[in-house]
C-alpha cells in the first residue's frame, strides 16, 4: 500500500506539466493572477477579517494584475509559509512569489528562481524583553533565540553567534506565528527576523512596550518578487511592473494626478505613461500599462507609506528605501 | 492403442502456454516490466523537468555545509562544520528517540487504562471509558498544541526556576538535570552490571526449571536484586566511586551545564503517549474480552486470585488478539511524531523536509529520502512485532 503511494506520488510529480513557458497566456486565459504571499505579516501580506488582503508585497501583485487586466482585484492570494514558498513557485502552484523573500545567489540559481528586483531593502535584527536590560545583540551570549525555519534568518543567526564567539540556543518553528507565540510565552530571550518583520510582530505581542528592537542589523535582506526560470517574458513583466512603480514616484506620477499627467509634455513621463512609444506592447502588455498600475494601485512611495510607512501602524522610516536621489538606494532603470 | 496413449500424454502434460505456473510467472514478469518502465519513465521525466527548470538535482547537497542550528542533537553537530547529511542523522535520531520513548510509555498507559475499563470498580471503569472517548476524538495536533502551551504557560520563567532536590532545575525552557561524568574505572562497573544481569537471568531459568520439576520455589527476587544491584554497587564502591556530576547552574540568560530535556520533547511525548494510549487501551480491552469467560471461571475454580488470573491466564491468551492491532498503533505513533513540526521539536520532518528541503530546494530528493526512512522504520517495527507475534501465537500441540 505504502509502496503504491510512493509510486503514485513520484509519478504524479514527474508527469505533472513542466513549468509552462507561457505564464502570461496562462494568466490571461485564467483571468486571474495567482500570487504566493505571506498570510500573517502585517505590512507585507495579511488578509483582514473580510478576506481583503493588504501589504506592500500584496500591492506589487495587485500592480501586476492591474497591468494585465486593468483590474487590480483579479488576483488570488495563496498564503505560504517560509518553508513551503519555493516549492509552491517551482511546482507552478503560483505564478509569482511576492512574500518578503530575500534575494540570494543560491535561490536565484539552484532553486530555479529568478528574482525580478527589490521592493524592500531590509536587514535582520533582534527583539528582546526590556526587563533583560540588553542593549546590544553582542550581549546575547548564551541566549535562547526563537526563529522561523526555511529562512535566511536561521542561517544568519548561526553565523552571527559563531562570528562573535557566542553560545546560541536556537528554537526553530515552522511559522512566524508559532515562533512569536513561544517568544511571548518566555520560551526564548530573543526573537529574530527581518527588521520590518520585527516591527510588525512586536505590535502583536501581549505588551508591545515590554519589548525593544536592538540596534544591530546583522545582514542584508533585499526582499523582492521571484518567478520561475524559463519564461523570459513573464520575468520581464514582473520586473518592469516594480520598476514602473518606482519610476512613477521619481517622476511625480501618483494615483491622484495620473490623469492630469497624461497631458504632460515631459518626455520621460510620456514614455512611462505610454502617450509616446509602445513600451508596454514590447512587454506583451498594453500602452497604458503604467497608467493602470498607478491609477489602481499607486506609485512605489504611495504603496510604501500606505502599508509600512507613516500611513500604517508600523510607521517604518523609509531609510534605504528612499529613492536614489532622495538619499536612499531605490533606483529603477528608465522606460525607453 | 497408440491414440489412447497420445491422449493420455496430452492430459498429463498440457502445452507450456496452458501451464498455470508458467502462465502466472509470465503475467508477473510482464507486470514487473510495466511497473519498471513506469518508474523509469517517472524518474527520467522528473530529472528532465528539473533540469529544464534549472533546479538542482542529485544528492550532492548531502555533503554541503548545513549552516543552521538545531536545538536538540544526540550526536555532535554544529551549524558551521556539519553537513546536511549530518543534520539528517540528527533529525532521524530525534524521531527515533521520541518514537521509542512514546511506544514504551503509551504501551504501559494503554494497558493500564484498557484493564481499568474492564474493572468491576464502577468509578474506575467510567473514568477509563471517559479518557478513551475524549482523547480519541480530539485531533492530535490540537492536543500537542495544548500540551506545549500547558508546559510553557504553567512552568515558571528561567529566572524563577523551580529548584528540584538533587541539583535539578525546572522552568519553561526545560528540565535541567545533573549530567553524569564517567571517570576512569567506570567501565568495570558496566562490566559488573552486565555480568550481574546475565547471572540473574541464568538463576531465573534454573529456578523456573526446578520449580517445574519439583514444585519448590527459590528466592528469585532477592537473588536477582543481589546480582543486578548489589554486584555493580559493590564494584562501584571498590573502584572508589568513579562518577561525578556536572550540575546545572543559573547563567545570564539560561540554565547552563547539566543535561537538558527540552519542553518541546516533553510536550510531544505527553501528546503522543496520551493519544496513542487511548487507542491501545481499546485494543487491550478487545483482546481481553476475546478470551472466553470459561477461562477465568476455570482459573477461579482452581483457586487463583483475580490478579494472578489476569496475569497468568487472561493476558497471555489476550496477547494473541492484541499484538497485530498493537503493531499498527506503534506505526501510527511513529508517523504521528512528525507533527513535532508544529511545536518546534527538531524531528526528521522538521529538520530535513523542513529546513534542509527549503535551504537546498531539492524537494524530490528530500521527500523521497524521508518516505524511504518512514517506510523502513515501519517495516522494521512490523518485523519485530511479527516475530513477537509468532512467539505468542497459539501453538497447536
Ligand atoms: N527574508 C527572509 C525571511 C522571510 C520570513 O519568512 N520572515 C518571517 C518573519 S518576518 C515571516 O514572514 N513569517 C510569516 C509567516 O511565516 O507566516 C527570507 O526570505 O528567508
Amino acid at each position: 500500500m505504502k509502496r503504491t503511494a510512493v509510486l503514485i506520488i513520484l509519478g504524479a510529480f514527474a508527469f505533472a506539466q513542466s513549468a509552462s513557458a507561457q505564464t502570461l497566456k496562462t494568466v490571461k486565459d485564467r483571468g486571474l493572477l495567482i500570487c504566493g504571499a505571506n498570510g500573517t505579516l502585517a505590512g507585507f501580506g495579511l488578509p483582514d477579517a473580510q478576506g481583503k488582503w493588504t501589504g506592500l508585497d500584496v500591492d506589487v501583485c495587485r500592480a501586476i494584475a492591474a497591468a494585465i487586466f486593468n483590474d487590480a482585484d483579479k488576483v488570488k492570494f495563496v498564503p505560504l509559509s517560509a518553508k513551503d514558498r519555493f516549492t509552491a513557485l517551482q511546482s507552478g502552484e503560483v505564478d509569482v512569489l511576492v512574500r518578503n523573500t530575500t534575494w540570494t545567489s543560491s535561490r536565484d540559481t539552484s532553486l530555479g528562481l529568478n528574482f525580478t528586483g527589490v521592493d524592500y531593502y531590509d536587514g535582520q535584527g533582534f527583539m528582546v524583553r526590556k526587563s533583560l536590560k540588553v542593549n546590544s545583540a553582542l550581549e546575547l551570549n548564551g541566549a535562547s533565540v526563537c526563529v522561523q525555519q526555511g529562512t535566511t534568518t536561521e542561517l544568519n543567526l548561526a553565523d552571527y553567534f559563531r562570528a562573535h564567539n557566542m553560545q546560541l540556543k536556537s528554537v526553530t518553528f515552522a511559522t512566524a506565528n508559532e515562533a512569536v507565540k513561544a517568544y511571548d510565552a518566555g520560551r526564548c530571550d530573543s526573537y529574530t527576523t527581518d527588521a520590518s518583520g520585527l516591527a510588525a510582530e512586536r505590535l502583536r505581542l501581549a505588551n508591545p512596550n515590554d519589548h525593544v528592537i536592538l540596534p544591530e542589523i546583522i545582514s542584508k535582506e533585499p526582499l523582492g518578487p521571484a518567478v520561475r526560470h524559463g519564461d523570459d517574458q513573464w520575468f520581464d513583466i514582473v520586473k518592469w511592473v516594480l520598476f514602473a512603480m518606482i519610476n512613477a514616484e521619481e517622476l511625480g506620477v501618483n494615483s491622484k494626478n495620473v490623469d492630469e499627467m497624461l497631458k504632460s509634455s515631459n518626455p520621460d513621463v510620456k514614455r512611462l505613461l505610454g502617450t509616446e512609444g509602445n513600451y508596454g506592447e514590447q512587454l506583451g502588455l498594453t500602452k497604458d500599462w503604467v497608467v493602470r498600475i498607478v491609477r489602481l494601485v499607486g506609485n512605489y512611495g504611495e504603496v510604501f507609506e500606505r502599508n509600512v510607512g507613516s500611513g500604517s501602524p508600523l510607521k517604518i522610516d523609509r531609510g534605504l528605501n528612499k529613492l536614489w536621489n532622495k538619499g536612499g538606494i531605490q533606483y529603477a532603470p528608465p522606460v525607453r | 492403442m497408440s491414440m489412447h496413449l497420445t491422449r493420455a500424454g496430452a492430459r498429463g502434460r498440457p502445452a507450456f502456454y496452458n501451464d498455470p505456473r508458467i502462465r502466472s510467472l509470465a503475467y508477473q514478469f510482464v507486470l514487473c516490466a510495466v511497473i519498471a518502465f513506469l518508474v523509469y519513465g517517472a524518474v527520467a521525466n522528473a530529472v528532465d523537468n528539473l533540469r529544464r527548470a534549472h533546479i538542482a538535482s542529485g544528492f550532492g547537497f548531502w555533503d554541503a555545509s548545513a549552516g543552521f542550528d538545531i536545538s536538540q542533537t544526540l550526536i555532535p553537530y554544529s551549524a558551521q562544520t556539519s553537513t546536511y547529511g549530518r543534520a539528517f542523522w540528527v533529525g532521524l535520531l530525534n524521531t527515533l528517540l521520541v518514537a521509542g520513548l512514546g511506544i514504551v510509555l503509551a504501551t504501559a498507559l494503554g494497558f493500564l487504562v484498557g484493564i481499568a475499563r474492564l474493572s468491576k470498580n464502577w468509578l474506575l471503569a467510567k473514568c477509563a471509558a471517559g479518557y478513551v472517548e475524549i482523547i480519541r476524538n480530539i485531533p492530535l495536533l490540537l492536543q500537542l498544541l495544548f500540551w506545549y502551551n500547558a508546559v510553557l504557560k504553567s512552568l515558571p520563567d528561567v529566572r524563577d526556576s523551580i529548584a528540584l532536590p538533587g541539583g535539578a532545575f525546572l522552568n519553561n525552557r526545560g528540565l535541567f538535570l545533573p549530567a553524569p561524568n564517567f571517570l576512569h574505572g567506570f567501565e568495570t562497573v558496566i562490566v559488573a552490571a552486565g555480568v550481574g544481569l546475565a547471572a540473574a537471568f541464568g538463576f531465573g531459568r534454573w529456578a523456573r526449571r526446578r520449580q517445574e520439576r519439583t514444585g519448590e520455589r527459590a528466592p528469585v527476587l532477592w537473588v536477582t536484586l543481589i546480582f543486578v544491584v548489589g554486584l555493580p554497587a559493590a564494584v562501584f564502591a571498590l573502584r572508589g566511586f568513579p562518577l561525578s556530576f556536572d550540575y546545572p547552574q543559573a547563567g545570564r540568560f539560561n540554565i547552563i551545564g547539566g543535561f537538558e530535556v527540552l519542553p518541546e520533547l516533553v510536550a510531544l511525548l505527553f501528546g503522543l503517549t496520551i493519544y496513542t494510549a487511548a487507542f491501545i487501551a481499546e485494543v487491550v480491552r478487545a483482546g481481553i474480552l476475546a478470551v472466553a469467560r470459561g477461562q477465568t471461571e476455570a482459573a477461579y475454580s482452581l483457586g487463583l486470585k483475580p490478579g494472578l488470573t489476569l496475569r497468568l491466564i487472561v493476558v497471555p491468551q489476550a496477547m494473541r488478539v492484541i499484538v497485530p492491532p498493537l503493531t499498527s498503533q506503534y506505526l501510527n505513533l511513529t508517523k504521528n511524531s512528525s507533527l513535532a513540526v508544529a511545536i518546534g521539536y527538531p524531528d526528521l520532518v522538521q529538520v530535513f523536509t523542513g529546513t534542509v528541503l527549503n535551504q537546498t530546494g531539492q524537494a524530490v530528493e528530500v521527500v523521497a529520502i524521508t518516505m524511504l526512512v518512514y517506510l523502513t522504520i515501519s517495516l522494521v517495527t512490523s518485523l519485530v512485532m511479527n516475530i513477537y507475534n509468532r512467539r505468542v501465537a497459539l501453538v497447536e500441540r
